[in-house]
């Protein structure tokens, strides 16, 4: 496994990786590029118009089956005729085209969970995904990022794709989070600080002790929301934890890039994070986010952990810890959704099942679930809801007079138990 | 779109307007046929824009426009209900390539927007960077879309353009 260091032109990762895709020594921000893509996913909700643009293209066969992914995950099991049709099309596309990675209900999970689990991510590359949380692998030092199904289906043609090279936010982060605070509640405060649109077309770059600290797990939540600031990616350079977590899911080698030493950066932010209270999105914004302890007296009526950004095994262990011998209020419904099948897997087998459903818990299979308002775990005209999930847009969760409120998982939990939104550090 | 011009009556929007307004997830579930969901077009900010709307208008809103999901469906709603561009002090990234790649042209321009009304007349040629306000008689200039992108535009979207061309040229 060789290093690319010290180009001496002063690109951080995030250019380096584009430049080396796109064939270029060097990369400006603003400049348009053709990058090579290592590896394309799509889901059941972007696939279908995928392939209809493929469709059109009159391609006889796509340009590499083995790095083409389908996964399965908003709406299934098929929860209407419409859904179940457009199951089968994908289906049916997979083995017509020979895509052995194709996920279908049970055998992966969240596609965003599943491509980093299965391997599909592997650092110093370039990697696509029809669906707008792509930007989580970058915790794993790729260049990832959203794309529309168009874009897909010319990349199952092509192998390549357009992009403009963003200018890059290093965001230096210093500090022990205290133990009733999560990587979760570093993003809401970072989306807090820079807004919505605080990194619109940039890349972000993750840097400083905290996030060295940070295992994988965190990272992929970390790098999970940076496009709610409407970041391109969020990279995080590889280091050993990340070689670690990739051994035996990637089968083909790679080589990580790394930022040069001197490499130059649009803006930087630098946090030191010591005294960080647990953070809570406020409706209808993810950057409305405030101090947990200064939301106020918001009741409850559902509690959701889970998703692409919280569904992870670390995030349902902790749930357990404060749910463990406590009941959910009375009036409240708490809905428990692992975010992979291997992630089921290991949660039965550690026993964390039994705490959530002797605590209450409703446990739905491995899904987008609730958090997109899709095909159940709506919220009614009025409802509230505190969410391990990344978005709180209106009516996303269901009603459009509904409030959804985001936190960690650890907060959703303690929140569950008393009913209404409170600082998990008394259950820890 | 005549080639690289537009003109149309403008409907003016707000700021961080989502891809969950521009069509509300409870019908973007139910079909992919954009004749049928382009009648709830902007439905979570406006009930009837859709029949209110022109071939040919034009949308005016503020910063990051077409935040949120990747789903195409946002822009190709737009197109479909007689969208002819949009113009916004700036645009959420994903929405902004997905509206290039089906062939609805995306401006950035910050004067205008902060100077046009709804129901302004406005014409822009894309090629040269310029948008009129014929209303006010305002002429603003903006920085024009990139050739290749603009190429995208010009043939009607990247299927069209890959049919054509077979690769990109950038």
């Amino acid at each position: 496994m060789g290093e690319v260091k010290l180009s001496g032109k002063g690109l951080p990762v995030t250019k380096k990786i584009l430049a080396k895709a796109s064939g270029k020594e060097y990369v400006e921000s603003g400049e348009f590029v053709e990058a090579k893509v290592g590896m394309v996913m799509v889901n059941d909700l972007t696939g279908p118009l995928a392939l209809d643009a493929f469709e059109k293209l009159k391609e006889k066969k796509v340009w590499d089956k083995n790095r083409i992914v389908i996964v399965l995950d908003h709406q299934i099991p098929a929860d209407s005729v419409h859904s179940a049709e457009l199951h089968k099309r994908l289906r049916r596309f997979a083995a017509e085209y020979g895509i052995k990675n194709f996920y279908d209900v049970g055998r992966g999970g969240i596609c965003h969970q599943v491509m980093v689990e299965k391997g599909h991510v592997k650092p110093g590359v370039v990697v696509v995904g029809a669906d707008s949380h792509t930007c989580t692998y970058g915790a794993l030092g790729a260049f990832a990022t959203g794309i529309g199904s168009t874009d897909a289906a010319a990349v199952f043609s092509t192998g390549s794709l357009w992009f403009k090279v963003p200018e890059v936010m290093r965001i230096n982060v210093e500090g022990n989070l205290k133990p009733y605070v999560f990587p979760k509640d570093l993003i809401l405060h970072v989306v807090g600080l820079i807004g919505e649109d605080g990194a619109i077309y940039m890349g972000l770059e993750f840097t400083g002790s905290t996030i060295k600290k940070m295992g994988v797990e965190g990272r992929l939540t970390l790098c999970n929301m940076v496009v709610e600031a409407g970041a391109k990616t969020g990279i995080i350079e590889p280091d050993e934890k990340t070689i670690e977590y990739l051994k035996g899911r990637v089968k083909e080698s790679f080589t990580p890039v790394y930022s040069d030493q001197d490499a130059k950066y649009e803006e930087e932010l630098s946090l030191n994070v010591e005294d960080l209270e647990p953070q809570v999105a406020c409706p209808h914004s993810v950057s409305n986010v405030k101090p947990v302890d200064e939301v106020g007296d918001v009741e409850i009526d559902q509690a959701f952990i889970g998703s692409c950004t919280n569904g992870r095994i670390e995030d349902l262990r902790v749930a357990a810890k404060i749910l463990e011998g406590r009941k959910v209020k009375d009036g409240v419904r708490l809905i428990v959704i692992p975010a992979s099948q291997e992630i089921y897997l290991q949660a039965l087998k550690e026993g964390l099942f039994e705490v959530f459903v002797r605590a209450g818990a409703y446990i739905g299979p491995a899904t987008c679930g609730p958090c997109l308002g899709g095909h159940f775990g709506l919220l009614a005209d009025g409802e509230v809801c505190i969410s391990s999930t990344n978005r709180n847009f209106v009516g996303r969760m269901g009603s459009p007079k509904s409030k959804v409120y985001l936190a960690s998982p650890a907060t959703v939990a303690a929140s569950a138990l008393t009913g209404k939104i409170t600082n998990p550090k008394k259950f820890m | 779109m005549d080639g690289l011009k537009v003109k149309g009556k403008v409907w003016r929007f707000g700021d961080d307007i989502n891809t969950d307004v521009i069509i509300p997830g409870k019908y973007k579930f139910k079909t992919l046929d954009m004749k049928e969901l382009a009648k709830h077009a902007m439905e979570g900010v406006d009930q009837d824009f859709s029949r209110k709307v022109s071939r040919g208008d034009l949308i005016v809103a503020g910063k990051n426009f077409g935040c949120g999901s990747s789903r195409e469906q946002a822009p190709r709603v737009l197109k479909e209900a007689g969208v002819s561009a949009v113009v916004a002090v700036s645009f959420a990234r994903i929405f902004f390539r997905n509206a290039i790649n089906v062939g609805l042209p995306v401006i950035e321009c910050k004067d205008a927007v902060k100077e046009t009304d709804e129901g302004d007349l406005v014409e822009i040629d894309l090629e040269k960077g310029m948008l009129k306000n014929l209303a006010k008689n305002r002429v603003y200039m903006f920085k024009p879309i990139p050739p290749p992108l603009l190429e995208i535009l010009r043939v009607g979207g990247l299927v069209e353009y890959l049919k054509q061309y077979g690769t990109y040229k950038v």
